[in-house]
């Protein structure tokens, strides 16, 4: 695993150092996980959760919702009640 | 050389529920910017999403409105990318066990578009086959300007299903007839209002064309940015004829991603697509798995109502409508449930009955609604009232020609038809003496037709009714006027 693909997918500028360093270290995790794949998972079923619960669900209810000045206290910059932000070019 | 064009479509629909997809937010369109969010939507960190189980029912019964297997275990995953519409920087989607597989909608002659009716293709109830439908939650709206953009995010977070399709669709025409057939399917049972220049019903359009016979796939460009149907038919039709033009000329298509602008009527290119976009799709650990064979597929089962095409073949069986009248009465829900009250409603033989008021509202009320701007909610004439004049006319009470007079009345007024009748002096006339008086009139004024009758021309009978008819103001009984000629006669 190319340690600059995985820092460009989560936006990380790293020094060529850090991409030295991190590389082996990546290297020893993914080592250290990977011995999972020497178990023998023949004829159990794949599964997403460890705990055997299903259908967590909540009826279709409306709650209230944040006053919007609370939904937009984070917001660098607003207008019109929209938060506003660089151009995005498609 | 002849080509053929390959559409596949990746549709794009929103859920109509109270609340957004996994949180209690409302879930609608036009509030006040970012004034239906809270913390769950807005994706800060340590929230805990649920599912909202409205949405899930609705996407199981598409699914089995639309044929497809029903997923027994199904989840969520996170698919990771940066964009400002997606505050957690993942959206939450489905991935490799989605809600429903595979099903299809078959194209019915009456979804194409009216000039494309009469093509081959239109009868050949052709079933454009689906890949997946899933459930995901929809992103924030934005909005650019000179130099910035704008973020929404009451849109974010609400329940979109995404219903992608095989590339069965040979040319814009049947792209036009899948879209909306499946917009009549999804509105009818109210899972989603699929108003595309709402934006309930997006579509992406993957489009390449290929040599006649050839079986490998031409070189694909996605479409994007349709706001109708017909929109997506003529952005089709433009990239087909875009595509070939540029093959016949020598040139290569390159992988790409068009906008369509419908006012130029042209597509440009918006993106390359440079390297295939990693996701890393992953299970939503916040989120348990789901069963649908703990009794939601069972209950939905139960719940499904009867979609358009169902509709369309009861009203042929039971009323033995032609074709084309049980389409359009079976096309608006709100249509057929008008249609099946006015039936209700009216006396007299039920096929009889039937396509008395299909020609009614084809050939009288659709056009008067649309004359008027109105649409079927506006309509002032009650069921119960459009009921009682086809009953009218069944009895014999008045004839067609005068009911169709009453109905414009109706239209306008809303008054009852029994009223409009005695108002307009409109009472036809069966009474047999008055009726003999007007057939004696028309035989001593047309000497020529009475001999053409006696001569076995039995056309003449026809001249003389209408003549008879015309003497009586159109007030006379057809029917009967013209058994009192036919004793005159033969006397
Ligand atoms: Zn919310």
């Amino acid at each position: 695993m190319d340690v600059s693909y995985v820092a460009h997918l989560a936006r990380l500028a790293l020094s060529q150092d850090e991409i030295t360093r991190f590389q082996s270290q990546l290297s020893g995790v993914l080592e250290h996980v990977g011995q999972m794949q020497k178990l023998d998972v023949e004829g159990i079923e794949p599964t997403a959760h460890a705990s055997p619960v299903y259908n967590v669900f909540r009826e279709d209810v409306e709650l209230p919702s944040l006053p919007v000045e609370d939904a937009l206290k984070n917001a660098p910059q607003q207008a019109n009640n929209l938060i506003i932000m660089p151009k995005i070019v498609e | 050389m002849e080509y053929e064009a390959v559409i596949g479509l990746e549709v794009h629909v929103q859920v109509k529920t109270h609340s957004k997809m996994f949180c209690g937010c409302k879930n609608e369109f036009g509030a006040p910017p970012n004034t239906h969010t809270c913390p769950v939507c807005l994706g800060m960190p340590g929230v805990l999403p649920t599912p909202n189980l409205e949405a899930v029912k609705k996407t199981v019964l598409t699914g089995l409105m639309l044929g497809c297997e029903i997923n027994r275990i199904c989840k969520f995953d996170r698919k990771s990318y940066f964009y400002p519409d997606m505050p957690k920087n993942y959206q939450i989607s489905q991935y490799d066990q989605p809600l429903c597989l595979d099903g299809g909608v078959v194209l019915g002659k009456y979804a194409f578009p009216k000039d494309a009716q009469k093509d081959p293709i239109a009868s050949a109830k052709k079933n454009v086959r689906l890949i997946r439908i899933h459930l995901e939650e929809d992103v924030a709206k934005s909005f650019h300007f000179e130099t910035t953009s704008g973020i929404d995010f009451n849109r974010a977070g609400t329940p979109l299903m995404e219903i992608v399709t095989q590339a069965d669709i040979a040319s814009p025409e049947e792209a036009f007839a899948f879209l909306s057939t499946l917009q009549q399917t999804l509105s009818q049972a109210r899972i989603s209002d699929a108003d595309m220049e709402k934006g309930q019903l997006r579509c992406d359009c993957n489009i390449s064309v290929r040599p006649k016979g050839q079986l490998e796939f031409g070189t694909k460009c996605e479409i994007k940015n349709m706001n109708s149907i017909s929109g997506v038919r003529r952005a089709v039709a433009y990239e087909i004829t875009r595509q070939i033009q540029t093959i016949s000329n020598g040139g290569k298509i390159s992988q790409e991603t068009r906008r369509w602008d419908d006012a130029a009527g042209q597509t440009y290119l918006m993106r390359t697509k440079e390297q295939a976009h990693d996701y890393r799709y992953f299970p939503d650990p916040d989120l348990m798995p789901m069963r649908t064979d703990l009794g939601l597929v069972e209950s939905m089962k139960q719940q499904m109502p009867e979609t358009p095409s169902m509709r369309e073949e009861r009203y042929m069986r039971d009323y033995a409508l032609n074709d084309y009248d049980a389409s359009v009465l079976s096309s608006d829900i709100d249509l057929s449930h008008y249609f099946e009250g006015v039936l209700n409603a009216a006396q007299g033989d039920r096929q009889k009955v039937a396509k008395a008021i299909a020609n009614f509202i084809i050939n009288d009320l659709l056009g008067l609604l649309g004359g008027a701007d109105q649409t079927l909610a506006d309509c002032k004439i009650m069921p119960e009232h459009f009921g009682g004049l086809v009953s009218c006319v069944d009895a014999g009470k008045i004839s067609s020609k005068q009911a169709k007079e009453v109905f414009v009345e109706m239209f306008a007024t809303g008054k009852e038809p029994s009223t409009i009748i005695q108002e307009k002096g409109m009472v036809q006339i069966s009474d047999e003496g008055a009726l003999e008086s007007f057939a004696k009139q028309a035989i001593e004024a047309n000497p020529k037709s009475v001999d053409d009758y006696r001569a076995g021309k039995m056309a003449a009978l026809n001249a003389l009714k209408g003549q008879a008819i015309k003497l009586s103001k159109g007030k006379a009984n057809p029917q009967l006027i013209g058994e009192v000629l036919e004793k005159l006669l033969n006397a």
